[in-house]
């Protein structure tokens, strides 16, 4: 592959460069409207959902060459939600950027239905590259796709979200290594570092520190940014790839993130909002009903 | 078997560029005329199954036609789950190989035995599970499985199988085949046990008795027509297979017969017992050991159908 020329990634089928206002007015409404289900749903995992809401509104808002219209192109971009729990904020997203009606939302958590805890397989679900749920499974996927792109001398280029909890999990790092043995540079992980896993911090749990070390150690380009700060989630993604090598993402982000009591409070893995909550988070993020 | 699976990816790879090698670390030189012939096609994935099998279903939905090879527990029991949730769930055409099975690896101890899987890996929906005897079976199924747009598992032995004669190369997945006529007692076998069933089958011929023999290669599908076939037909139908009693072709055809309305047939089973064989020996030793020889099917056999 010419890896020059590769870069992670410049254009969008949206017809204009969303800005970044929009970005961030897109995430707080996504926000709110995955506390609104949650709530109606009884959809746990809010957390972990809101952490990650400012990397998923950038990539699929700024960043991925897809199309709606022709979701299963052969040259779109890929996007895999490794951490599969925190699919209540990929429906979202998908839904807004119109892989199916927002409406089909209503059926939400309704049994026979598609929509519950974790993402489904493609062939269910418009958008969807791959049905994760079961921890350390986003990345050799991912890493399989790169390389068929190599293989079929296709251009596109493949992102994955993992979570920081999912790291403990060594399929992770048998990826990693194999990305940079092969040299796979459409590659990029996001990893959403909000320093919990279900039950415990993190970094208590298993040492990721030093995790940006970590990553080079493996053999890939890596950085740290402020997972919340839509213009640096941005410039990651619009910075050409000259390394010849997979890039890492640390995104340093917070459990439950824009919602005052939320925020770094590991009860809101698995806790369910009341009316009143679902009402204050939406005045706190400027999203009126 | 492994010199025949080189030289049919080989030619799967020239014939159709989705077919992609991926090897967990072995088959030194083995695959030297694909790597020369189909380029960058063939991946060497290291000692990381899990992350082997991931990577294959990544390249799947992605329109290739991967093929894993490894020795077998190591691209079955190691990376069960990855299996099950890669390949299974999302239906894609990964074809997983594993070489050395059953006792082939006798004398590497029980790490590198497979008499479990079989019974894993036939519980996961979308799986094709097949057990050719041979090499020519073995290209048979490879060819077929290229042609299934799912989950194929093909189990194979090492090295310097008995060809089983035949009276035609017909070939169908999920169709066993009939390698001997007879009519007093069904002999079905699987995999590369084959050949001694076919010597049990010539030893019961010496004391007066008739053997059919089946040539079950696909254990799921089941090929049901044959089992409805043989099941009216024969007092005893015997079941052999270099795998575990519990959840082979055994399991799968006594999960079927016990629910069938009536049934006036015996099963005898033929396999490995429930334990791992902590004593080192070669493969002809570890077989002795679980009577899996022809001797012992024939004798077993004869001593059933007296009883009767």
């Amino acid at each position: 592959m010419s890896s020059a020329k590769k870069t992670l990634t410049t254009s969008t089928s949206l017809e204009t460069m969303t800005s970044l206002n929009e970005l961030q007015s897109i995430a707080s409404t996504l926000r709110a409207r995955i506390i609104e289900n949650s709530h109606k749903t009884g959809t746990p995992h809010l957390g972990s959902c809101l952490s990650s809401v400012d990397i998923l509104t950038a990539l699929y808002f700024s960043a991925l060459k897809i199309d709606p219209e022709h979701p299963t192109d052969p040259n779109r971009d890929r996007f895999i939600l490794s951490k599969g729990h925190g699919a209540p904020a990929l429906f979202q997203v998908l839904a807004m950027r119109g892989f199916f009606p927002e409406v089909d939302l209503e059926s939400y958590g309704q049994d026979g239905g598609v929509f519950a805890e974790h993402p489904p397989t493609p062939d269910h679900l418009p958008g969807i590259e791959a049905a994760t749920g079961s921890l350390g499974h986003g990345l050799p996927i991912g890493l399989g796709m790169a390389l068929s792109a190599r293989i079929q001398k296709q251009e596109y280029c493949v992102y994955v979200l993992l979570g920081d909890g999912e790291c403990n999990e060594g399929s992770v790092w048998e990826a990693a290594m194999m990305a940079a043995g092969q040299k796979v540079d459409n590659l990029m992980v996001f990893v959403d570092f909000n320093k919990w896993q279900a039950t415990d911090r993190s970094e208590e749990v298993m040492a990721l520190e030093p995790f940006a070390e970590k990553w080079r150690a493996f053999g890939w380009d890596a950085c740290e940014i402020d997972g919340h700060d839509m213009s640096q989630i941005v410039d990651v993604l619009t910075k050409p790839n000259k390394s010849g090598k997979p890039v890492a993402v640390i995104a340093h982000t917070v459990k439950g993130k824009g919602v005052s009591f939320m925020e770094d409070d590991n009860n809101w893995h698995y806790r369910i909002p009341k009316a009143e909550e679902v009402v204050a988070a939406k005045q706190e993020l400027g999203v009126m009903p | 078997m492994r010199n025949a699976f080189a030289d049919e990816a080989t030619k799967l790879g020239e014939a159709d560029p989705r077919v992609v090698l991926l090897s967990g670390d072995i088959g030194n030189r083995l695959f030297d005329k694909f790597k020369e012939k189909n380029g960058n096609r063939f991946i060497n994935c290291g000692i990381a199954e899990a992350n082997m099998m991931g990577v294959a279903a990544g390249m799947a939905l992605s329109g290739l036609r991967p093929i894993i090879y490894t020795i077998t527990p190591f691209t079955t029991t190691r990376c069960f789950e990855q299996i099950r949730v890669d390949a299974c769930y999302h239906n894609v055409p990964v074809m997983i190989v594993g070489t050395g099975s059953g006792l082939s690896y006798a004398e590497l101890g029980p790490t590198h035995h497979s008499c479990e899987d079989l019974a894993i890996l036939r519980t996961l929906p979308n799986m094709t599970v097949l057990a050719p005897a041979d090499e020519v079976e073995l290209r048979q199924c490879m060819r077929a499985a290229l042609k299934i747009n799912g989950p194929v598992y093909i189990r194979i032995g090492k090295k310097g199988e008995e060809i089983i004669p035949k009276k035609d190369d017909a070939f169908e997945i999920g169709r066993s085949i009939t390698v001997r006529e007879g009519k007093d007692v069904c002999l079905i076998g699987t995999g590369t046990l084959m050949p001694e069933l076919l010597k049990a089958a010539e030893l019961l011929q010496q004391q007066g008795i008739s053997a059919r023999v089946e040539s079950c290669h696909t254990i799921k599908p089941l090929d049901l027509e044959m089992l409805d076939e043989v099941s009216k037909k024969f007092p005893l139908l015997v079941v052999a297979e270099e795998h575990s009693k519990i959840g082979g072709l055994a399991g799968a055809v006594s999960e079927w017969l016990a629910v069938q309305k009536s049934n006036n047939t015996t099963m005898l089973n033929f396999g490995t017992e429930d334990e791992f064989m902590h004593e080192v020996g070669s493969q002809e030793y570890a077989r002795a050991k679980y009577g899996l020889t022809a001797d012992n099917i024939a004798s077993k056999v004869m001593q059933s159908l007296r009883a009767s």
